[in-house]
């Protein structure tokens, strides 16, 4: 189960840190004498008297409109693990508070450590931190993941990017194509801020295919005025199978923000999928105060709309809905669904980006043509308040039908976890995920599976074996010391027998961002791999499980990943990211971690609970860093099984010039 | 004679509530940053204050983020031609790059445009990072800084703007 939705405001007057160090920021009320009760006989004093009273009155009038207390500045709550000896042996490693609350709020958390001590980043560690194989752009800012598809035999890739700076701004599509999903050629900007309709900002869109071969893009274009519209482009010439060149549709915009809906909660269209009389329908993100919704709109040619009463789905409290996303998948089959598919056999995954905590959420349920509403299978693990695609860094998803190979694809942005000056002073910020495949999970049926592209494995080389290692309570065992910092692992876990009955049951519950990370010990936890880890160890990144009986008896198996030591520079984020993980009755615990330097994809029983994190190591690095091994349970024997490949880098340049 | 005088202070007072209403809005912000005197004064020293929302209160605050950083470049233009020691020279170079790439180049027109198109999430990261450079200078002098009451000023505003972008998010 996710863990429980971090607090939203900073300044809960419910919270006690925040109360008892409120500061009064107030300026006195002014002395004013109350009206006097008797009557005066000189005119000039009653006049006196009555201003008096209405000042006061007026004055008391506008006081009560303030609300809330001042914030000070909270403790630095910065984790300080006293650093592990070298051997390998039983290791104590002292579980670390994490503060007085319950839980460190994601907001508080930035707020005080979004101005941090500047780490003195040198080249080359700064120049490590560039991933072998993610796609991302040779320089520059990227973010949303736009119009993916498959055209012409090829995988077109669409994303936001800013051609002038490693900062978000002067948003364009940037264009890239690829053979596979791994290898790819960048192409020239697709669409730039050419139209008052898109001149500050040509933001997120998708692309739709039509049976008659035209491919139709929509997208949302800042105007102007900075209103959020909504804008048709197409490809300028359909014989080219790299489309290169696109033109956009005379009468933009399309859409504008209908009544009712502000000027800029309006924005992300989705792919259409085919409505009733034979008309297209595509889904808008928004908002009507804090409850986030999803508008429908039917079109028969992409540039005439008409907007469906009521909406596709909502969920109070969870603000702005970003890149909306709804998509068919098949309750038997293996394959993935077109996006206008539907019928029995079939459920809908709808998928919304929360502006408010920047995470993507999905939930499971049905979509009804005849009434045009969505409706989750389970209202407690609605949109935003249930699953996430990805427990760590993860945002602006967004899935296509890849009719090549009949898959449903996941595209994520993963942007930057440092601080903004070492994104500017190394020259880029962000990549996208590696495209994982998307299907609806048999065994649970209340998950979907997430799965990095089979495709990847062409990266693989020199594989190495460890069968049925057996790692006792409190100890390291060495794997890799080669470079281990482009590598793909997959590893299986079983937890001794008798540890498992002896387990008692806890009275707390467990949640891994509350937690200590891996030096928490637990009877059953945790244990996994220490990723980008150097010698001494002072840097390194678990990704772990924890197994624990909750308070209900049940064991509950939880999967982390722990950032808080991956890095000695404390102007990089050091959170530890996780959830519950399902696991049915007879599975092994199993994991997948591609590795790739700062960027570390964790999968989980086959991709029921994925776990996507940045490091930023400044020792770990080129031939420092390393893999282990590690069980720091207290009580459990656990015997894994784990098979890890070094990857090749992938090919990814500009298509070479002279082709044009 | 009392009725024209009630009318009077009716009138008065609706004009002065009106005031108080606005003003209302940039106190309620302020309280809710690390530094209320510095971000009352500042807001209040723009007239686009007394109309904006609390975006708009953001906007007024990355402005004198960007006036102040200009005002550092100069100065620190002005140590140059002191004819400095070679220590404090490459100092002060290393601040001027940090100010003009980061914070004006970059920072300043990330933040503004994240503001203005109502992104505010894009916003935040700037913002912080402003403060970032303005401390990194400070403390790259080793505690000779000539150009101190600067750098900490462009380090408090941002912080206050951090606070700020943040009420949108």
């Amino acid at each position: 189960m996710a863990d429980p939705n971090p607090a939203r405001t900073f300044n809960d007057p419910e919270d006690p840190i925040i109360a008892a160090t409120v500061p009064d920021h107030y300026s006195p009320l002014l002395d004013v004498d109350p009206p006097a009760g008797e009557n005066s006989r000189r005119p000039l004093k009653g006049f006196l008297v009555i201003l008096s009273g209405l000042l006061l009155v007026g004055l008391l009038m506008a006081l009560i409109g303030k609300s809330g207390p001042s914030v000070s500045q909270k403790t630095d709550l910065t984790l300080n693990a006293p650093a592990e000896s070298t051997n390998i042996s039983a290791q104590f490693l002292e579980p670390v508070s994490r503060g007085p609350s319950a839980g460190v709020s994601e907001k508080s958390f930035r707020l005080h450590s979004g101005v941090r001590a500047p780490f003195p980043w040198s080249n080359t560690m700064l120049s490590w931190q560039r991933t072998g194989y993610h796609f991302q752009p040779e320089k520059n800012w990227m973010n949303d993941p736009n119009g993916p598809m498959f055209y012409g035999g090829w995988y077109h890739f669409f994303y936001q990017y800013n051609p002038d700076a490693a900062v978000w701004g002067n948003i364009v599509w940037g264009h890239a194509v690829s053979k596979d999903l791994i290898e790819w050629l960048h192409l020239p900007l697709a669409m730039v801020a050419d139209h008052w309709y898109d001149t500050n900002g040509v933001w997120t869109g998708s692309a739709t295919l039509l049976s008659d071969g035209q491919v139709i893009m929509l997208y949302t274009g800042a105007t102007n005025e900075s209103v959020q519209v909504q804008n048709l482009a197409y490809p300028a010439d359909l014989s080219d199978p790299l489309l290169v060149d696109w033109v956009k549709y005379p009468g933009n915009p399309v859409l504008v923000p209908p009544p009712g809906i502000d000027d800029r909660d309006f924005r992300d269209p989705t792919t259409a999928w085919y409505g009733p009389d034979g008309k297209w329908r595509i889904a808008i993100g928004s908002k009507v105060n804090k409850t986030g919704i999803s508008l429908v709109y039917d079109t028969e040619d992409f540039k005439k709309y008409e907007l469906i009463e009521g909406v596709l789905h909502a969920v109070p409290g969870t603000g702005m809905w970003e890149c909306v996303d709804l998509f068919p998948v098949s309750l038997k089959e293996d394959n993935g669904l077109d996006t206008s598919f539907n019928g029995p056999g079939v459920k809908h995954v709808l998928k919304a980006s929360l502006d408010d905590d920047k995470n993507d959420y999905y939930a499971i349920g049905t979509y009804s043509l005849e009434s045009g509403n969505w409706t989750p299978d389970n209202p407690n693990l609605d949109v935003g308040i249930g699953l996430r695609y990805d427990y760590g860094k993860f945002y602006a998803s967004k899935t296509f039908y890849d009719q090549n190979k009949q898959r449903r694809i996941l595209w994520g942005w993963i942007g930057e976890t440092d601080g903004e000056s070492a994104d500017i002073k190394k020259g880029w910020a962000s990549v996208q995920s590696i495209p994982r495949t998307v299907v609806f999970d048999k065994k649970t049926g209340t998950n979907i599976l997430q799965w990095p592209v089979e495709e990847i494995k062409s990266l693989r080389k020199s594989c190495k074996k460890f069968d049925k290692l057996e790692v006792g309570p409190g100890s390291v065992v060495t794997l890799e010391l080669e470079k281990a910092t482009q590598m793909d692992i997959t590893a299986e876990f079983e937890i001794d027998k008798e540890a498992l009955k002896r387990i008692g049951e806890s009275d707390m519950e467990y949640s891994c961002s509350t937690s200590g990370g891996s030096a928490q010990r637990g009877e059953l936890g945790p244990f996994g791999l220490l990723l980008l880890a150097d010698e001494g160890r002072c840097e390194q990144t678990p990704v772990y499980f924890y197994v624990a009986k909750g308070t209900d008896g049940q064991l509950k198996t939880f999967f982390c990943t722990d950032e808080s030591r991956s890095s000695l520079a404390n102007d990089v984020d050091k959170r530890i990211f996780g959830s519950t993980v399902p696991v049915i009755k007879g599975e092994k615990l199993s994991m997948r971690i591609l590795v790739d330097h700062s960027i570390i994809e964790s999968f989980a029983q086959g991709g029921r609970t994925c776990i996507t994190s940045r490091v930023y190591p400044t020792k770990a690095i080129y031939g420092a860093a390393h893999l282990y091994l590690f069980n720091n349970a207290t009580s459990a024997n656990i015997t894994a099984s784990i098979q890890t490949w070094a990857m090749k880098s992938a090919y990814i340049r500009p298509y070479s010039s002279h082709a044009f | 004679m009392i009725s024209s005088v009630f009318l009077l202070c009716v009138v008065g007072l609706s004009l002065t509530q009106i005031q108080f209403s606005s003003a209302d809005l940039v106190k309620q912000t302020c309280r809710q940053t690390p530094n209320y005197d510095l971000c009352v004064q500042t807001l209040r020293s723009d007239p686009r204050s007394s109309h904006a929302d609390v975006a708009g209160l953001a906007m007024v605050m990355v402005d004198m983020i960007k006036a102040k950083s200009i005002a550092t470049l100069h100065k620190i233009g002005e140590l140059l031609g002191t004819a400095p020691d070679p220590k404090t020279k490459a100092t002060l170079r290393r601040c001027a790059q940090l100010y003009d790439n980061a914070v004006l180049k970059a920072d300043i027109p990330s933040a503004m445009e994240a503001l203005k198109t109502g992104n505010p999430k894009f916003a935040e990261q700037g913002a912080n990072d402003a403060a970032n450079e303005a401390d990194s200078c400070e403390r790259a002098f080793s505690g000779a800084s000539p150009i101190s009451s600067f750098n900490r000023s462009v380090s408090d505003l941002s912080r206050v703007a951090s606070a700020i972008i943040r009420l949108l998010l």
